[in-house]
């Protein structure tokens, strides 16, 4: 049965394709070397425009009007430039009240897209550029550890890891954040209490990687202004182990936080990613797989919800959960080594 | 298409979901159409594959074993038609409603009016409203335009004018769509659906055939007061078609494969509806109810017409945190026979988003999944009941109208753990009034059948009359003004070749008569207290002969709308009785 891979690896080879969501520039050469906040690519994403009614300006026929025009399509003009005219004993003008570029001139009218600053596409991991597309993506690759979240705010930073967790269901509170933390990218538990973000973003973090957060909280976090990743979901969940270990054992190293909501339809999740160099030759891992005895899995649903165990069995057919629920099972062995009988679409291959 | 048995072909149709990806295989048996077998996949539309091909390859795989059927060849592709070796498949039938809602931008004259059947007609498929254009925008066209481009949507769909009527303020309208689509790149342009003033057609497609993609579909509205969907509902799930061939690939073999009728996955269960309005009661209309991962559908069908709406944020998957939009977590809680808290249940519908496919393993996550249908039903009835038909019968105007049957699927309802909890689902959630049917399609079948109804339209007739739905059982639900616990009807059941059972039924509660499956009996109604139970009128009753489903007769006088006790713990007391009724 095919399943969904999340990675918390202590070291591998990551390429991410960074793309731009409507064509624009890109900004780096292949083989240059980026880090996560980098621009490595602009795009016009929300254009301002003015549409100019020429004709009325002249005081002319929309046909007449058009044989004053001095623009023409992709033109640039600045604050000032004489659109059209003169026109009469008046010489009367039309001129572009900022500046821009002419995107249509006709019928009376002229449209200008009006200078703005461009939305800027950050690296998100920090690598090399080993790919182009031209005017649309950039392909990164670095090698190091990575550890994929389920639900991040949309934002990229990087900044030294500061661990404040101190076991898997711990609980981050206000008092454990202060300015020896500033510009440091924090790792905490479970937060449950909107007075952490804020006091996070006063301080402020570069990023904050958590184990779980309660689900009232969303549109707080969601207004931060740094990052914020969540490892495991919603409610008081702990961290779970493997991601645990791998934290704590990485701690005061340099990590990049892509808090990039989670969209399986692009193939986009939250990640942190701590370089490392890496040995030999580490290969990419794989995105998707299909279950099998001997998988590290990680369960997705109460009652084990987030614990880790291997995948020791698949039954065969469909089958009954206690619940009454029929679907494909399999057991788990969990980390304590009690057997769980678990739905398979209930669980993810962890590597 | 055949005309007779003789010239029989096998069909597969094969349903892209969001989440399961379905083959079904029908062929003749004993000289009739019959629904054979199904393999499922999980979709492979998501990314790394982002081609849907991997999925249905799958699902054809499973087909394969289950039916011992050689389906696929050596290249591991259809085979298509059918071998003399029996291999193969004759015909291909498909729906797609995987990927993302397609984003829209709804241009119309006047809001009440014009943006209103843009509204409705967006809502046929899987779109989500993202801007609205009217006269009574007051921004100026550069702000328009900048708001389009903004947005980037998929689809802007223009509605507007009656034939012949206004046509000057169309236009003024359509100029921001028009530069807005001129100003970005060839391949981002989006696509255009006119559905307005005919008269303005030929200007229409001299503004945007040059700049981008346009489609041209009847008016929606030719004269005040009338509506026709249609012509241009056809278009829609031909765009649609079109971007999902864009975004992933296998779609466009898909359609091939099916001759070029690859249709959305509601169109064609809104297919199905209709057609069963023709062969049932006509003076009732027919209900169909799909609550997918990816949005919840209703379809309701009248003679013939068919009122349709898909409801992406409404879907039980991903979308599992739009409910919370639309209802507190207070009417949520309403409905649970457990005591969860607040936190329990915000908590569950977040990490439900984050992982669509998941299940409940839980007697409290089930509880919640069942009670988020249950409220998905009531928000998207509350939206669609204003375009039921003034004529269709009803008890009330807040109330449902009189359907028969009512058909249902979603994998919430046919994964119950069993029918008890199907059916109060679907009673709690669409609150039936008068007598009817509720019939459970377990296997999905429903769109396949819709689909596969333009190709062999003989085979869909066959297979609905061959019991593939289950019948989960009549419905009984008297409606009138009397408290709790007095008695509003008298039922007597006298099962062929058994002894009768007689009932006193009280307001506000719930009742269920057992008849054993595929046994028929015999139903006599006396209304008391002028209790209607749609035998034409308050307090007449009659006579029903009715075939046993799962559970028999149900008997539901809890009132409608429902009301429940605000006191929580005689709430959960109540909707725990009520469940053990059912056998849930």
């Amino acid at each position: 049965m095919l399943a969904e891979v999340t990675h918390i690896l202590p070291v591998t080879l990551i390429r991410r394709e960074r793309m731009l969501p409507i064509p624009g520039r890109v900004l780096v050469r292949k083989g240059q070397k980026v880090s996560a906040t980098d621009v490595i690519a602009e795009a016009n994403l929300n254009p301002e425009h003015l549409l100019l009614d020429i004709a009325r300006g002249l005081g002319l026929p929309e046909d007449k009007a058009d044989r004053y025009l001095q623009c023409k399509d992709g033109m640039q003009v600045a604050q000032g430039d004489i659109l059209a005219g003169p026109v009469g004993w008046a010489k009367r003008v039309v001129r572009s009240p900022r500046g821009g570029r002419v995107i249509l001139a006709g019928d009376g009218k002229v449209l200008i897209e009006l200078d703005s600053p461009p939305f800027e596409m950050k690296a998100g991991i920090p690598g090399t550029v080993i790919e182009l597309r031209e005017n649309r993506s950039v392909t990164i690759e670095t090698s190091g550890a990575l550890i994929q979240g389920v639900w991040g705010n949309g934002q990229i930073d990087y900044g030294l890891m500061f661990v404040l967790v101190r076991s898997p269901d711990d609980t981050l509170t206000t008092d454990r954040l202060d300015v020896s933390m500033r510009g440091s990218l924090v790792i905490g538990g479970y937060c449950g209490d909107a007075e952490v973000l804020r006091a996070a973003d006063s301080l402020p973090l570069r990023g904050l990687v958590l184990a779980s957060m309660d689900a009232a909280l969303v549109s707080e976090a969601a207004r931060m202004r740094f990052p914020i990743m969540l490892i495991d979901g919603f409610g008081k969940l702990p961290m779970n182990t493997a991601a645990f270990k791998l934290l704590t054992t990485n701690e005061r190293r340099e990590a990049a936080l892509n808090a990039e909501n989670w969209d399986r339809f692009k193939g986009v999740r939250p990640e942190v990613v701590i370089p490392l160099p890496a040995s030999g030759e580490p290969k990419t891992p794989r995105e998707v797989g299909y279950f099998e005895a001997g998988q590290q899995v990680r369960i997705l649903r109460a009652p084990h919800k987030g614990k880790i165990g291997t995948l020791v069995a698949l039954h065969p057919g469909i089958n009954r959960l206690s619940n009454g629920v029929q679907t494909k099972t399999g057991v788990v062995q969990l980390e304590s080594g009690d057997e769980v009988v678990i739905s398979l679409v209930n669980c993810e291959i962890l590597e | 298409m055949p005309t007779s048995l003789v010239d029989a072909e096998s069909l597969i149709a094969i349903d892209v979901g969001s989440v399961t990806t379905r083959a079904f295989l029908f062929d003749v048996v004993d000289g009739r159409y019959r629904f054979l077998a199904s393999g499922a996949a999980p979709t492979t539309a998501n990314a790394p594959f982002s081609d849907v091909s991997e999925g249905v390859r799958i699902a054809l795989e499973n087909l394969q074993s289950i039916t011992g059927k050689v389906l696929l060849g050596g290249d591991e592709r259809l085979i298509i038609p059918s071998m003399s070796d029996g291999s193969g498949v004759d015909v291909v039938a498909a729906t797609i409603s995987a990927g993302p809602p397609l984003r829209a931008v709804l241009v119309g004259l006047l809001e009440d009016v014009s943006l209103e059947s843009a509204r409705r007609l967006a809502s046929t498929t899987y779109v989500r409203v993202v801007e609205t254009l009217s006269l009574n925008d007051r921004r100026k066209t550069e702000n328009r335009i900048d708001a389009i481009l903004r947005l980037r949507p998929d689809l802007v769909l223009i509605t507007g004018g009656t034939d012949g009527g206004a046509s000057q303020s169309v236009l003024k309208l359509l100029e921001s769509v028009g530069l807005a689509n001129y100003w970005l790149p060839q391949e981002n342009r989006f696509e255009v659906l006119y559905a307005g003033n005919q008269k303005l057609e030929d200007e229409v497609k001299a503004t945007f055939q040059r700049i981008g993609p346009l489609h041209i579909a009847p008016n929606v509205q030719p004269e005040l007061g009338v509506q026709q969907y249609q012509g241009a509902q056809i278009q829609l799930a031909d765009i649609l078609r079109t971007i999902r061939s864009r975004q992933l690939v296998g779609v466009k073999e898909l359609d091939n494969w099916s001759g070029g009728g690859l249709l959305p996955t509601a169109s064609s269960f809104g297919r199905v509806i209709r057609f069963l309005t023709r062969i049932y009661d006509s003076a009732k209309g027919v209900l169909g109810v799909d609550i997918g991962a990816s949005a919840t559908t209703l379809a309701a069908g009248f003679a013939g017409e068919l009122i349709q709406a898909v409801y992406p944020h409404l879907g039980l998957g991903h979308g599992a945190t739009g409910i919370l939009h639309q209802a507190t977590v207070s009417e949520i809680k309403r409905w649970l026979h457990l005591d969860l808290s607040d936190d329990d249940i915000r908590q569950y519908i977040y990490n439900k988003a984050l992982y669509p496919s998941s299940l409940p393993e839980t007697q409290e996550d089930l509880a919640i999944e069942q009670v988020m249908a249950r409220l998905a039903m009531r928000l998207a009835l509350r939206d669609i009941s204003p375009g039921f038909p003034a004529h269709s019968f009803r008890y009330g105007p807040a109330l449902l109208p009189w359907f028969e049957p009512i058909v249902a699927t979603g994998s919430v309802l046919t994964r119950a753990p069993n029918f008890g909890q199907s059916a109060l689902m679907l009673l709690d959630g669409l609150q039936p009034t008068g007598i009817t049917t509720l019939v459970l399609d377990q296997n999905h079948i429903s769109p396949a059948l819709g689909v596969s109804a333009a190709v062999n339209p003989i085979l869909a007739v066959q297979v609905l009359e061959s019991n593939t739905f289950q019948n989960l059982g009549t419905i009984i639900s008297p409606l009138g003004n009397a408290k709790p616990g007095t008695p509003v009807l008298r039922v007597r059941m006298t099962l062929d070749g058994s002894s009768e059972t007689a009932v006193e039924v009280k307001q506000g509660s719930i009742q269920v008569l057992q008849i054993p499956q595929g046994q028929e009996a015999q139903l006599s109604f006396t209304p008391l207290q002028r209790y209607d139970i749609g035998m034409g009128g308050a307090g007449r009753g009659g006579r029903l002969r009715v075939r046993g489903g799962a559970l028999g007769v149900i008997i539901d006088a809890r009132g409608r709308p429902i009301s429940l006790p605000p006191d929580p713990v005689r709430r959960r007391e109540l909707i725990s009785k009520w469940r053990w009724i059912l056998g849930c």
